[in-house]
């Protein structure tokens, strides 16, 4: 049977309606887009990370403890109680420990050996839910708060910290699990989204800047300031991979990888997001 | 329920009696009676019923009236944030309803002279939803309404 | 004891802007815990301004502001240096009053 010229016409203006919904589809997800950026915007007038920020410094500089003594003799990696900037240097391999430490794994390591909690009590309570909030959490807000607009730069020059560096890229890459997921599955593309979230792209540094400067952040949705092991923690619970140990070598490891990926944007948390 | 209407209702009318003292300048915003929560408002289910309960009626549809700093879509329904100004004169009053709450109203904020009439704040809306501003100006109810969309979030991120 | 608000208050022309952020749960008492109990609606009720003593903001709340409220007005007049104070009390009765210095 020849084709009828009807038939061609016919498809011609299935085409051009197909193309007139995807532009449609466009416009409407662009006008979306706009106005989640006008809810972002106006969330940023009052961030209740700084309720967090307050209390984490009243702790920072209060007794605690067995030995009850405060956290000014913490060496957070610029010497003992200087927390500004401290952050955005943050992986880095400490000598006392001669472990790479992350942010939240050096407050449990002074917990620890400065104000003489157990281990255990000092890992007891790493992310707060309601009536039951975080002594970690609240310092960690106080502590990066201090690293606002200073510049990430995390050496990873030392032996360990370059060993660090590689084992979190590999880990990034490392498919596993139920659903045979990677990090990288969802965050090593431009333009990946799920509903209207944008996923940034980690493995660029625009997209590991972005993300990694904005952490920790005050979580609409749970009401909560959340840390930098939090969302790590998270990212392995949604993946379904086996539970990330908070303070864990791999914790620090992934943590070292996308750290570093930022170096060199102003940090800029905590954040508030959705 | 018509039991709990007419709880509602009684609520409402000693509310009403309250307002109109305060209308009337027989309580100044700040006096230990005018802390008093009026629990009538807060359990009503429509714009109307809060009307009413805050001893009003009708209110009036005001263009004078500006939603600021406003969404027209929430990206979590837990945190939406509402700006109200109002450029009704002798404003006394901003109230913030979400029409589709399980009870509408979510704020009153008394305003003394020389506070000016706009304020800002967060709800929590349960779904997409009208939002009404209500002011209250020389004794006179108004209203502007917006709807906000509230969408899901993605897994986590 | 409920923890400390953050309050800022700045001069804006010929207003002072105040911007508060509250620390509290804000339940709704909508809500079931895990175990199918519904969770008792707590949340703040009233909250007041004074400036320099003299009341300006009196807001009754709801269980629909968002949890760790936060709220701002602005009102005539202040100058660096006064004071704003707020108060909010809540329905089980636990009350918070924080100060201020104008900037």
């Amino acid at each position: 049977m020849s084709k009828s010229p009807l038939r061609v016409r016919a498809r011609g203006i299935l085409l051009s309606a197909a193309t007139a919904l995807a532009v449609g589809a466009a416009f409407a997800q662009t006008s979306a887009v706009d106005e989640i950026a006008k809810y972002r915007s106006a969330l940023q007038e009052g961030n209740p990370a700084e309720l967090w920020e307050a209390r984490g410094e009243g702790l920072w500089k209060t007794p605690r403890g067995p030995n009850k003594v405060t956290f000014e003799k913490c060496d957070l990696g610029l010497g003992p109680g200087v927390v500004k900037g401290a952050y955005a240097q943050l992986p880095r391999y400490f000598a006392d420990a001669d472990r790479v430490m992350d942010l939240e794994t050096r407050l449990v390591w002074c917990m620890v050996k400065l104000q003489g909690f157990t281990e255990a009590d000092a890992k007891k309570n790493p992310f707060g839910g309601p009536n039951r909030k975080s002594d970690i959490e609240a310092l960690v807000a106080f502590i990066t708060s201090e690293s606002r607009g200073v510049k990430m730069n995390v050496a990873g020059t030392h032996p360990k910290e370059d060993e660090a560096y590689r084992i979190g890229e590999k880990m990034f890459f490392f498919r596993g699990g139920p659903h045979d997921f990677a990090c990288a599955t969802c965050h090593a593309e431009d333009s990946k989204r799920i509903r209207l979230q944008d996923l940034p792209n980690l493995v660029k540094q625009a997209g590991a800047q972005k993300a990694y400067t904005t952490w920790p952040a005050y979580r609409v949705s749970q009401g909560e300031l959340r840390s930098f092991q939090w969302r790590l923690y998270d990212c392995f619970r949604q993946q379904r991979f086996p539970e990330l140990e908070f303070t864990s070598d791999a914790s620090i490891a992934l943590t070292m990888f996308l750290a570093k990926n930022a170096n060199g944007a102003a940090f800029d948390a905590p954040a508030i997001k959705r | 329920m018509d039991m709990h209407r007419r709880e509602v209702l009684k609520a409402g009318g000693g509310a009403t009696l309250y307002t109109l003292l305060a209308a009337a300048g027989f309580l100044k915003p700040g006096d230990a009676l005018a802390q008093a929560w009026n629990k009538g408002a807060f359990e009503a289910k429509t714009l109307d019923e809060v009307v009413k309960a805050l001893g009003g009626a009708a209110p009036a549809q005001s263009k004078d009236i500006a939603f600021v700093q406003t969404p027209d879509i929430a990206e979590n329904g837990a945190v939406v944030p509402i700006g109200v100004s109002s450029s009704v004169p002798k404003t006394e009053s901003i109230a913030i309803l979400v029409e589709k709450n399980p009870n509408a109203l979510a704020a009153v904020f008394d305003l003394p002279a020389g506070t000016e009439p706009t304020v800002s704040t967060r709800v929590k809306m349960g779904q997409s939803s009208n939002i009404h501003a209500l002011v209250r100006a020389d004794g006179k109810f108004y209203v502007a309404t917006k709807e906000v969309k509230v969408t899901l979030g993605g897994c986590g991120g | 004891m409920a923890d400390p608000m953050r309050i800022r208050a700045s001069v804006v022309g010929d207003a002072t802007e105040v911007k508060v952020l509250m620390n509290h749960e804000m339940e709704t008492g909508q809500r079931k815990d895990s175990a199918g109990k519904v969770i008792p609606a707590w949340f703040i009720q009233t909250v007041t301004a004074t400036h320099n003593g003299k009341p300006v903001l009196a807001a009754q709340w709801g269980p629909a502001i968002s949890k760790n409220p936060f709220l701002s007005f602005k009102f005539k007049g202040g100058a660096k240096g006064d004071k704003v104070q707020i108060t909010w009390v809540d329905n089980r009765g636990d009350k918070r009053t924080d100060e201020a210095t104008i900037a």
